[in-house]
């Protein structure tokens, strides 16, 4: 294993962590793209270009976009979904329609 | 002393020990690149005389295990309908839809800018898939990823005019079918289904590799359509989240 090797596998550790240590899921998407990112670094120095191409915008755009989507759409429910009356878990104080 | 806390002290020394045991073990281990499975060896023999392509996994994936590439077209295709079929609610017409411009002018400015840049190299990805690494997988989720980026830069109606829902829905329905029937394309010349029986060229050329540059290029118009649908889906749950939006069921 080169030197490039190891540091860029402590890195994806590490990153990979951090992930798990994010408490905001819209944080935690964000951080999981940045571990795609690594990922990928991780492969083209493993010499595996054609999984990297894969991996860059599958892990830092397709997954990331879909997480943070769906967790805005099951915090805001839409205009016709009945509010919980008893103020459930994870409400958004400010109140806001979701960002982009 | 809090059950939190408890538990922190509980994992130290067993995580210690975890963690002396994992890097015992994977120094341990063998160097990447040492040991070559007798299948590589054979295919870096002879993958390129014989199918004359430069990318040998682009050879494994549509010629010699082009039958498991079918299988893969099959769940992708299956996958993104599930979505779609699970996702699809809201019948609100795209001019009632809450308006979702872009914020900043620095998004606006550098995506626009990019958003060709974007299309141009999924395109050469898909083209010359199986000269340089690459290949229709990888060149269909960068062009998916172009359509996104489409929409981070304008609105939702810019990205829905931009990738027209019928035109998609086509061109996925018609990319799965043409990788069946160019596997069938084999049977009249008395071959197993999915053999390569077209022209092979040269290697390193754009003309090269028979069946293996059409279903490169299949597979990449499958997977592009795949992600944009996949995007269309949820793109349109985010609309609903936003004030204003308005969602009529059935």
């Amino acid at each position: 294993m080169t030197a490039l090797q190891a540091v860029v596998l402590t890195l994806v550790g590490i990153v990979g962590v951090a992930t798990v240590l994010c408490y905001d899921p819209r944080r935690q998407a964000v951080v999981n793209g940045l571990f795609g990112l690594l990922l990928t670094l991780l492969f083209t120095v493993l010499a595996a270009p054609d999984v990297a191409m894969s991996a860059i915008v599958v892990s830092s755009v397709v997954y990331p976009a879909v997480v943070l989507v769906t967790v805005n759409r099951t915090r805001h429910p839409g205009p016709e979904r009945p509010e919980r009356q008893d103020g459930g878990p994870a409400r958004d104080p400010a109140g806001s329609g979701g960002d982009r | 002393m809090s059950p939190s806390r408890r538990r922190a002290l509980l994992f130290v020394v067993p995580g210690a020990v975890l963690a002396l045991a994992l890097v015992v073990a994977v120094s341990g281990i063998p160097d990447f690149g040492s040991m070559i499975h007798e299948y590589a060896r054979h295919v870096d023999r002879s993958a390129e005389r014989q199918r004359h392509v430069s990318n040998l996994v682009v050879s494994v994936v549509f010629d010699y295990r082009g039958i498991d590439t079918l299988g893969e077209e099959s769940i992708l295709f299956t996958a993104v309908m599930g979505a779609a079929l699970l996702l699809r609610g809201s019948r609100a017409v795209l001019e009632q839809m809450p308006r979702d411009p872009s914020g900043s002018d620095a998004v606006r400015g550098y995506g626009s800018a990019f958003v060709p840049v974007v299309l141009l190299v999924g395109l050469w990805t898909v083209a010359f898939g199986y000269v340089t690494p690459g290949g229709g997988f990888q060149g269909g989720v960068v062009l998916g990823s172009a359509a996104f980026l489409v929409w981070v830069v304008g609105s939702y109606s810019v990205f829905r005019r931009v990738t027209p829902e019928l035109l998609i829905h086509v061109a996925e329905g018609a990319a799965v079918v043409g990788f069946v029937t160019v596997g069938l394309v084999a049977l009249p010349h008395g071959e197993p289904y999915l053999t390569n029986v077209l022209p092979l060229g040269t290697p390193g050329q754009l003309t090269s590799g028979g069946t293996i540059a059409v279903l490169n290029g299949i597979t990449g118009l499958a997977v592009a359509a795949g992600v944009v649908l996949l995007f269309h889906e949820f793109l349109q749950e985010q609309i609903q989240t936003l004030p204003g939006a308005r969602e009529e069921r059935g």
